[in-house]
């Protein structure tokens, strides 16, 4: 069985420890979490890209490579992520477990070693980062930005977020924009990096075979250059509990596209995963709506009408929106439209079947605990639960999936509101 | 059931071919939550023409993938949503050489295994399901000619072979899924989906003696008969065609380069070319490499960059994908490092972490449970098993690497296959 600690390593940084013996790896990540804005968010995605090219004792990326593979193919990932209107970004490294090591050495220590010198110790020029560096992830990021068109199913999600919180800081990419992007400076971003360093609450995580006290110390040693800081940022999120206007929003755009992209973005009156025991089902009620293969939009809207390849929808849970993604012919647009909402009015009248209730809970409770088996997805949960502030256990929250009730899931599914529609359709549609 | 050992990778696994010629393999692992199950047919959409009691039959290209979609279908109803209601995610792909039908679940395991050994094995369509699948599989078919990904490396495949149907999309076409009828599904089946021709991995907190169990009881109690299959003339060497290339709506040019190689052996033979064929993607342009460390400097790959080796019966080469400004420019650095290798060998220092660097991120990659039964099932289809790799590991020379690269990586043998920006086909 596994085990979980959680304690503050210094003031603002947080540090949580899974000690499980199953995995052949060892799983640890340092995050900056800092409140998402449109003004630094570029360049703060950009701050783990230029750390990954080198640091002080390891000055490119064939050294550094050469350091990992000496680790046994060790990996350090730059990682971006949005958690609410949290940007969240830092490394993520897997290492082969002790356990498995050849000669009998010990990799954790110096593991984590090399974690905390690409995170504090850079590859710098004259008091800043490297110019090339700079320059080269700096095109590198403008190029993920401008490829976020190429998958249009992400693309459309992406699109139908802009247009629904345009006034929000939710409204802004985790990537940021190109614009923002372009203006960065080797000197600007050195001054956001130590702002970063200074201001923005940490999480460091661990998952693996090491008792968590070595781990503990292992990281402490590794991050000890962190600044000592009393007054970390703790980010917060912005909930809008109804749509802006009366009717929703409609935006069409066209691509040169085979296949629509329908994607409508729904108010959860509020609700969010601050809320205690309504939480749960509000979980289970997006299940039911379009969170698998028993939804009713995956069984209606797919199956039984034919009338798209895929259909699902996902709760942004710190946000408290709703978001369905859906692929259709372009003149399936009505239709379908039509049939998702009338697939969740159907839900805020109760009218759920005994095996659609219970198969979606035992589907959440199943898809959780799965986490456990898997180290990203763990890490995954736990930057989750610590940009929401949160401390609950996978396990906790199974157990309350338990108990809830169809009553429930409509009244949740009741204060869903429509805000914006999004359609991708093709040049000659 | 045997037992085996694999010391160097920590695992056991449990062994038995049944009296109906299904394999099986375990992996007990009392520590996690989930059990996963994966059940597979020696059979994908490469797999279009092979003879049945002693005729040829030539069927549509994206049978196989038809008939995956199909297979769910059950006299009581679907046996996704059987599935799923018992708090199972079950799911299933189409490869070029396999079809596999998996679940994990946390609860109900072996009630769970039962309904998928079930829902694979009896065939139940009617010339409406079928008629209303098209629907859907056409819609999937829209979905992946969007993608620039499949696109770039679909074309690759017709610039490398010849007649090898690995040049056909394993979904097919809209055009020739239109022939696929009921009765193609049921004679593919009768084909592919004998025990003998399939396999089931499962690994979780499981008992191997009741998997056993399970398979004698749903399963038919003997072995029928099998496909014989054919891919055509043998492949010439070289690439069909130099260079590939489309137009879509990409932000930047998207490449697959393709080294065409020769067609693996049965058998460990075949695992020693698929670890030789990685490490020289390693030693030519891998993330510790002179080249990559070279080509990011200057701009032309970034992080995204992917290779590896592929190889199934009757093919096998090696790729490298991503994006780039200049793919040409890609292709001709990789070609003047091979012809380097050639000369100057590959540096022992640079080998030596290389093969400790893969080792040890293949051996991270056992920690899921997919790449153990998906790997395991696929390796058994080529007649060897997954776990033996570390032994075979240890035993691969620098000269090995180096004599794979000067063979394969050369200009006859190598295609380019590029996406542009710009109005596509639509």
């Amino acid at each position: 069985m596994q085990t979980v600690t959680q304690k503050d390593l210094w003031p603002g940084v947080h540090f949580t420890a899974v000690h499980t013996t199953k995995f052949k790896s060892s799983v640890m990540s340092v995050t900056l979490m800092t409140q998402l804005d449109r003004e630094t968010a570029g360049a703060n995605a950009l701050v783990p890209c230029v750390l990954r090219r080198g640091t002080a004792d390891h000055p490119d990326m064939e050294s550094l490579s050469a350091a990992l593979d000496e680790l046994y193919g060790g990996s350090i990932e730059p990682v971006v992520r949005k958690k609410g209107e949290t940007q969240c970004v830092g490394l993520v490294s897997s290492f082969l477990d002790d356990a498995y090591a050849l000669n009998g050495e010990r990799i954790l220590e110096p593991a984590a070693a090399l974690l905390g010198e690409v995170l504090l110790r850079p590859y710098t020029a004259d008091g800043a980062f490297c110019p090339d560096y700079t320059a080269g992830e700096r095109a590198n990021l403008i190029d993920r930005i401008r490829g976020q068109i190429n998958d249009k199913r992400v693309y459309a999600t992406k699109r139908l977020i802009q247009e629904m919180c345009r006034d929000e800081r939710f409204g802004t990419d985790k990537l940021g924009d190109e614009e923002t992007v372009a203006a960065v400076t080797p000197q600007s971003l050195w001054a956001r990096y130590q702002e970063l360093l200074r201001t923005a609450e940490v999480h460091v995580y661990y998952c693996g075979s090491a008792e968590p006290e070595r781990a503990e110390a292992a990281l402490r040693s590794a991050l000890a250059a962190l600044p000592v800081s009393g007054d970390r940022e703790e980010p917060g999120c912005e909930i809008r509990c109804g749509a802006a206007f009366d009717e929703p929003r409609v935006v069409e755009e066209s691509l040169d596209v085979s296949q629509g992209k329908l994607a409508m973005g729904f108010r959860t009156g509020g609700q969010s995963c601050w809320d205690g025991k309504d939480y749960p089902a509000l979980v289970m009620m997006n299940t039911i709506f379009g969170g698998t293969a028993l939804s009713k939009l995956f069984l209606n809207v797919r199956e039984k009408l034919s009338l798209c390849y895929y259909a699902s929808s996902a709760l942004e849970k710190m946000k408290g929106i709703v978001l369905v993604s859906s692929g259709i012919e372009f003149d399936k647009y009505e239709t379908a439209r039509d049939e998702i909402l009338a697939q969740l009015e159907a839900i805020r009248r109760g009218e759920i079947e005994d095996w659609e209730l219970e198969g979606a809970r035992r589907i959440l409770i199943g898809g959780h605990l799965t986490a456990l088996d898997d180290q990203g997805r763990q890490e995954e949960f736990w930057l989750g639960q610590a940009a929401a502030g949160l401390s609950t256990t996978v396990e906790e929250l199974c157990a309350q999936f338990e108990h809830v009730t169809r009553e429930q899931v409509a009244a949740a599914a009741q204060r869903l509101e429509l805000d914006t529609i999004y359609f991708l359709k093709g040049k000659e549609a | 059931m045997e037992k085996l050992t694999f010391a160097r990778a920590g695992e056991t696994m449990y062994r038995e071919r049944l009296e109906n010629g299904l394999t099986v393999f375990v992996f007990p692992k009392p520590e996690f939550q989930k059990g996963y199950a994966f059940f597979a047919t020696n059979y994908g959409g490469m797999d279009m023409r092979f003879r049945l009691d002693g005729a040829w039959q030539d069927t549509p290209a994206g049978v196989a993938h038809y008939l995956e979609h199909k297979m769910f279908d059950t006299k009581e109803g679907n046996a996704l949503q059987l599935l799923a209601a018992n708090g199972a995610s079950p799911n299933a792909f189409t490869s070029n050489d396999i079809t596999g039908y998996y679940f994990e679940s946390t609860e109900k395991f072996e009630e769970n295994l039962r309904i998928l050994l079930s829902f694979v094995s009896v065939p139940y369509f009617t010339p409406e399901s079928v008629e209303k699948e098209r629907g859907i599989i056409g819609q999937e078919i829209g979905m992946i000619e969007d993608d620039p990904e499949w696109r770039v490396f679909t074309n690759l495949m017709s610039a490398l072979y010849l007649h090898h149907p690995i040049r056909v999309s394993v979904a097919g076409s809209v055009e020739s899924i239109s022939h696929i009828t009921a009765d193609t599904l049921y004679a593919c089946h009768r084909a592919f989906y004998d025990p003998a021709n399939m396999v089931l991995c499962v690994a979780g907190p499981v008992d191997p003696e009741a998997v056993c169990a399970a398979a004698r009881e749903i399963l038919p109690p003997q072995a029928g008969p099998i496909a014989e299959k054919d891919y055509g003339p043998a492949e010439p060497p070289q690439a069909v065609r130099a260079l590939t290339e489309e137009h879509m709506e990409v932000s930047s040019p998207i490449f697959q380069l393709g080294f065409k190689g020769d067609a693996p052996a049965r058998g460990e033979d075949s695992l020693r070319q698929e670890l030789l064929g990685e490490l020289a993607c390693e030693v030519l342009l891998g993330s510790s490499s002179p080249l990559y460390a070279r080509l990011y400097r200057e701009g032309l790959v970034n992080r995204d960059l992917s290779y590896g080796y592929e190889g199934m019966a009757g093919c096998a080469f090696l790729c490298v994908g991503g994006e780039s400004k200049d793919p040409e420019a890609v292709r001709d650095a990789v070609a003047a490092e091979a012809r380097r290798l050639a000369r100057e060998g590959v540096d022992p220092a640079l080998w030596e972490r290389i093969r400790k660097g893969t080792y040890g991120a293949k051996m991270r990659g056992m920690n899921s449970f997919e790449n153990l039964c998906v790997g395991q099932a696929k390796s058994f289809f080529a007649g060897w098993d997954l776990l033996r790799f570390p032994d075979l590991f240890a035993e691969l020379k620098k000269e090995d690497v180096e004599d794979l690269i000067a063979r394969w990586v050369t200009p006859e043998r190598t295609a380019l296959s590029v996406v542009r920006p710009g109005e596509g086909k639509a």
